[in-house]
């Protein structure tokens, strides 16, 4: 049991994390894109047409999963700044930033498809609802922690402020998206509320894990990658990165 | 450490007295960004009355994200800020003073003239002692958020931007209350709701953000 305790620890330094994140990151994308693949096309082709909404609806099968993804990711990135925080650990910092710029893509990408499925069922790109004010207010967290990673040039600073800022946001967030909710139901703006779809057809919701588990591993494999892009440009003064065979050649 | 609190507070009292303008800069942007907004939108009385609450709450916002880079910056560069780490004294309540002390600079100035703000925009006199109360309660709270994110960019070039960057999606909450409350009150659904809330993150801000700055000081000061 104690082995297999110090196996998981062995992981946390760059020297031994990096070649492992280049196994998962591969495996990662391949899965990403049959994942991906096989959703688009059940999405597209296989998924029935909407009783209601019509064809234009099939933009969901990127937008929830996007957007689930979104936050998904900035709780990981709390997981990782508490690791950080706790341990010291310079890989935890790393991985929190590498998965910073795919979490802020897929918060801009639920926030675009969320544009384009609104046009033709709202008839309107944008309305102030309690849902898409929180996405964009999470989308502005991100890119607060991007540009104040980008700011300092320190590593060991920029690491522990990102990961305070990140830890400030996630104790926020349920604050945040309440008083907006509130605001919302003060406001009565949007009249039309995205209420869940309680009765889903399985094909559809199948769609929709495929979509979801394809994104979640493409935002392993992306990180990863970036994660090792990360080390090496960190420990680029260190014996082991020097000897690697990628930076030898 | 009351007493520590008291020395803290009177110092940066009597700096911020020897440099009046930094004060004047502050408020006079708070009243220019305010009166702008008839101009944008056009004079009309009854547009001017429903945007009023939001414009002086959102200028506000932006004149406190304006002070905020002074926050600590001069403690700073002068190596004061690192003797204050260093002390015996519990460095929470050295920040409390701090922000007690730009508080009472930058924020009660904008609370004492945000009523002759609300007269450009003809709001009913109880609606003005309803915005002057929720400026009272939210603008302590965007200088406890706000000292965090000043914290946290201490010494960065182009901090000033980046503070605001950090700190304003932070601050949608004392937004949304404090404006909300003076549309409430004017809308006649009342105001208490809204201000018991602003209340509440007064209280959490109090607890939670010093030591929030206080983790991002000594991170910064390293």
């Amino acid at each position: 049991m104690s082995s297999r305790i110090l196996n998981w620890f062995k992981f946390s330094s760059p020297a031994t994390f990096y070649p492992l994140a280049g196994r998962i990151g591969v495996w990662s994308m391949v899965i990403a894109v049959v994942l991906i693949v096989v959703g688009l096309y059940m999405s597209f082709f296989v998924a029935p047409t909407d009783y209601k909404q019509g064809e234009g609806y099939r933009i969901i099968y990127v937008h929830v999963p996007a957007a689930w993804m979104s936050m998904f990711i900035y709780l990981v990135m709390a997981f990782w700044s508490v690791l950080g925080i706790i341990y010291n650990t310079r890989l935890s910092a790393m991985m929190t930033s590498a998965l910073a710029p795919t979490g802020a893509m897929f918060a801009f990408l639920s926030l675009w498809t969320g544009a384009f499925w609104g046009k033709p069922m709202w008839g309107t790109w944008w309305v102030w609802d309690a849902r898409l004010t929180s996405a964009l207010i999470l989308f502005f967290l991100y890119l607060g922690y991007i540009a104040l990673q980008g700011a300092i040039d320190d590593t060991r600073r920029s690491d522990r402020a990102g990961a305070l800022l990140v830890l400030v946001g996630v104790v926020n967030i349920p604050i945040i998206y309440f008083s907006v909710k509130w605001w919302n139901t003060l406001h009565q703006g949007a009249t039309i509320k995205m209420s869940g779809e309680a009765s889903m057809d399985p094909v559809m919701l199948w769609t929709m894990l495929i979509m979801t588990f394809g994104f979640w591993a493409y935002a392993i494999a992306t990180a990863m990658s970036r994660v090792r892009s990360i080390i090496l440009e960190r420990e680029r003064e260190t014996t082991w990165v020097s000897e690697l065979p990628e930076v030898r050649g | 450490m009351f007493e520590v609190y008291r020395a803290i507070l009177m110092r940066d009292l009597t700096l911020a007295l020897r440099r009046r303008s930094d004060v004047f800069i502050t408020l006079f942007f708070f009243v220019v960004v305010v009166s702008l907004f008839p101009l944008g939108i056009g004079p009309e009385m009854d547009t001017l009355r429903m945007i009023a609450p939001g414009v002086v709450w959102v200028a506000a916002l932006l004149s406190s994200m304006l002070a905020l880079e002074r926050l600590f910056t001069v403690d700073f560069d002068d190596g004061a800020l690192e003797q204050m780490l260093l002390a015996p004294q519990p460095m929470f309540i050295l920040v409390l003073g701090k922000v007690t002390a730009h508080w009472l600079i930058t924020g009660i100035p904008l609370v004492l003239m945000s009523p002759l703000m609300g007269l450009q925009y003809d709001l009913s006199g109880n609606a003005l002692l309803v915005l002057l109360v929720s400026l009272l309660l939210g603008t302590p709270a965007l200088s406890l958020i706000g000292a965090i994110g000043a914290a946290l960019t201490l010494g960065l070039r182009g901090g000033g931007v980046l503070v605001s960057l950090l700190v304003l999606p932070l601050s949608i909450p004392v937004l949304i209350f404090g404006a909300g409350a003076v549309e409430a009150s004017v809308s006649g659904l009342g105001e208490q709701g809204h201000l018991y809330m602003m209340g509440a993150i007064l209280v959490l801000a109090l607890l939670f953000a010093p030591l929030a700055t206080l983790a991002a000081l000594r991170i910064s000061a390293e």
